[in-house]
């Protein structure tokens, strides 16, 4: 026990030493809880919107006039005809284009009835879809208000209340915040200690240890000890940022958080060190740890959901540690779920604490 | 010149030889394709309806068998009461709860509980649902609805079937070569300073700029062949129609590549560890690559100063460009733009670079 003190002590003065790494851990929370919640912002607003008027009639000009009071569109131009609208899309100054027949309002009149043409920039599937769906929610709004005028009320046969429930307001960085913690924590506590001990590695420095009494249990705990200190600090700053900043509290207990992150430390250690065994030189973890961050990021559903994905891929991602945790820091967040809620995820997480910490323990050779 | 090339070759040696790394420097484009292209998707699907019903009426069978039928809507169970909705949500069993009143038969009233939690995935869930009801409605109660005197038709340009695929691969051309060219670079050379071979190096007759580009020339070399790798894929795997001048895209995508070099060169004359170098390159470039190219999440959203930011980020240009040239099948005008401001860029860090290059340690 006592080598394990000295070579904490050794560890922590050495990190502290270090005239970057420090400073990284200071910076690396403030950049992803100040900065990436306004980037990773999905909500769609000011469309920029070009409008065809072949009609030239006062109920084209309140249609034009009903879009632009709301704050999904920015009415960009007026374009003459479609080929020009459509060249203002492959410049990219607009994103949809609204064309309103001629003879609109009189066909109206006649009750002929008329149709719009909404031609959206589908590049980006998701921006273009909703684009053209507010729009044509605002036209049907348009049509209601037109049988009013009419004299013919539409009474509502079926009176239906929407509830969103968990996010009232619709704020996408209440959902975010909660899941870019968990980034936070692959960084951490899976790719600073592995890093670590591959340089002493390549430095030689590690074959000095292997001729020491000092055990190898003793080495990496005190390797990895200073990391997982280090993780649940930065994670407390988060959550204490989290509601500075943004007003967010979790709705369930923290004691279900820490839980889950320090079972996902445990597994990111691990991780780490399953890496660092098979690296030689800093480079090939490198990309190791590359190769793992971008599919741990891109398949968790940080971004995007996982039940959007195809069944191998949701399959892949069940495989994915970063997924628990990601679902039950927004659960808890959000939902105010508990330990009964979430037990198969728990059960998940401690699942892997088990096999990848196993898996490390025999990768490991104290000779080189 | 015989010196150079023995130098290129020696690189050359050094990286195909480290078989994972080379193995990773390859196989990395194609597996990135395949998670963007096939896996991650932003298309809501399989939305899982619980329904609370005091009563089973002829209507409510009627709207829960027309859910039903959608392609994108489960119905997975019944409930007792409303207060249940809480329980099913925290479980992520449910996604949309439909809570019909006791009386609906006469007088038709009902609450639509949905688990905003997501509040993108809640509101195009809104829409397939709410696009489901009014049909419902509208053939239930012909002529009691006046029909709508102005329809719409919505016309999705470019992208017709709405794959996500089109918006992500030039996003990971963007990824790719920054990681390759500047990330892999940067640490290669930081690398001969740290172990102190650089001083051998330098020590030695070669030119030091030879030195340097001698690094280079491997990572320029795999970069092309990871750009012919991505196209084929996309072109053959994915689909993507490539109606635009190939030529010019392969011209961007060189200067893109060039400039991916010169700011990895940049990077390592700044830095002094490898561990420095890396983190330089994953804070300032992928970072912002992935975040504020548009790739993934659309630049006029973010704050203003945030959008300024974005304009110095090289990749938002060549995503752009690339977009145009790849998928809209524009012609060369469109990008010219693009074009010139990538060529700037790629000269302006080549210069800064050479520049801070030292000759020293």
């Amino acid at each position: 026990m006592a080598i394990l003190k000295y070579l904490l002590e050794k560890e922590v003065k050495q990190f502290m030493r270090n005239a970057f790494i420090p400073k990284m851990i200071i910076a690396y929370p403030l950049i992803i809880m100040l900065v990436l919640p306004l980037i990773t912002t999905m909500d769609i607003k000011n469309i920029k919107l070009t409008i065809v008027d072949s009609d030239h009639s006062s109920t084209s000009e309140n249609l034009v006039n009903k879009i632009s009071a709301s704050s999904y569109f920015t009415i960009e131009t007026i374009a003459e005809n479609y080929s020009e609208a459509l060249s203002e899309i492959e410049y990219g100054s607009v994103d949809v284009i609204l064309e309103i027949p001629k003879d609109f309002e009189s066909n109206i009149i006649s009750g002929n009835g008329t149709e719009v043409q909404i031609s959206a920039n589908a590049v980006d599937g998701s921006k273009g879809s909703l684009g053209g769906n507010y729009l044509s929610n605002i036209i049907s709004d348009f049509n209601v208000e037109l049988s009013q005028k009419a004299g013919t009320p539409r009474h509502a046969v079926v009176n239906i209340m929407v509830q969103n429930r968990y996010n009232e307001f619709l704020d996408y960085r209440d959902y975010m915040i909660p899941a870019l913690i968990a980034i936070l924590l692959i960084l951490l506590c899976g790719l600073l200690p592995a890093l670590n001990i591959v340089l002493e590695k390549e430095n030689g420095t590690i074959e000095q240890m292997n001729v020491t009494p000092v055990s190898k249990t003793m080495f990496i705990l005190a390797k990895l000890i200073p990391y997982w200190v280090m993780g649940l600090v930065v994670l407390t700053i988060c959550f204490v940022v989290a509601w500075a900043v943004y007003g967010l509290v979790p709705q369930g207990s923290f004691l279900t958080i820490y839980c889950a992150s320090i079972l996902f430390i445990f597994i990111m250690s691990g991780f780490g060190l399953i890496i660092s065994n098979y690296s030689a030189t800093l480079q090939q973890a490198l990309f190791v740890i590359f190769f793992f961050i971008m599919t741990f990021i891109l398949m968790s559903g940080l971004f995007t959901p996982t039940k959007s994905m195809p069944v191998w891929a949701e399959i892949v991602s069940s495989f994915i540690p970063p997924r628990y945790l990601i679902e039950i820091m927004r659960n808890v967040y959000l939902k105010g779920g508990g330990f009964v809620d979430l037990y198969p995820k728990f059960l998940a997480l401690g699942g892997f604490v088990v096999v990848v910490n196993f898996i490390a323990v025999l990768s490991y050779r104290k000779r080189s | 010149m015989t010196q150079f090339l023995a130098f290129i070759k020696k690189e050359f040696f050094h990286i195909m030889r480290d078989t994972r790394t080379m193995f990773i420097l390859l196989v990395m484009p194609v597996v990135m394709i395949i998670i963007f292209g096939f896996a991650i998707s932003t298309e809501i699907r399989n939305i899982n309806v619980v329904v609370v019903a005091p009563n089973s009426s002829e209507s409510i069978r009627q709207i829960i068998e027309k859910i039903e039928a959608n392609e994108y809507f489960n119905v997975v169970g019944f409930l007792n009461s409303s207060k249940d909705i809480d329980r099913e949500m925290r479980r992520d069993k449910a996604d949309i709860a439909l809570v019909f009143d006791s009386d609906f038969e006469r007088e038709p009233s009902m609450q639509i509980v949905v688990d905003a939690a997501n509040p993108v995935v809640a509101t195009s869930e809104m829409f397939y649902l709410s696009a489901v009801m009014r049909d419902y409605f509208i053939s239930k109660f012909k002529g009691v609805i006046p029909t709508e005197s102005i329809g719409t038709n919505i016309h999705m340009l470019y992208n017709p079937q709405m794959k996500s695929s089109y918006n992500f691969v030039p996003g990971i051309m963007g990824l790719i070569f920054i990681l390759i060219c500047a990330m892999m670079t940067s640490v290669s050379i930081v690398r001969e300073k740290e172990i102190g071979t650089m001083e051998v190096l330098l020590a030695s007759p070669v030119k030091p700029l030879h030195i340097i580009f001698a690094k280079m020339i491997p990572y320029f070399v795999i970069s092309c062949v990871n750009l012919a790798t991505i196209l084929l894929l996309a072109f053959f795997l994915l689909d993507i129609p490539m109606t635009g001048n190939l030529f010019w895209l392969c011209a961007i995508s060189l200067i893109y590549i060039l400039l991916s070099l010169s700011l990895g060169l940049l990077i390592s004359t700044v830095v002094e560890s490898q561990v420095a170098a890396m983190f330089a390159s994953l804070l300032g470039l992928m970072i912002p690559v992935l975040m504020l190219s548009g790739m993934m999440f659309p630049i006029e959203n973010m704050p203003i100063p945030l959008q300024t930011v974005s304009n110095i980020v090289p990749a938002k240009w060549y995503i752009s460009a690339v977009r145009k040239l790849m998928i809209e099948g524009l012609a060369f005008s469109y990008i010219v733009k693009e074009l010139s401001i990538l060529i700037g860029m790629t000269i302006f860090l080549t210069v800064i670079a050479l520049k801070k290059f030292k000759n020293r340690l």
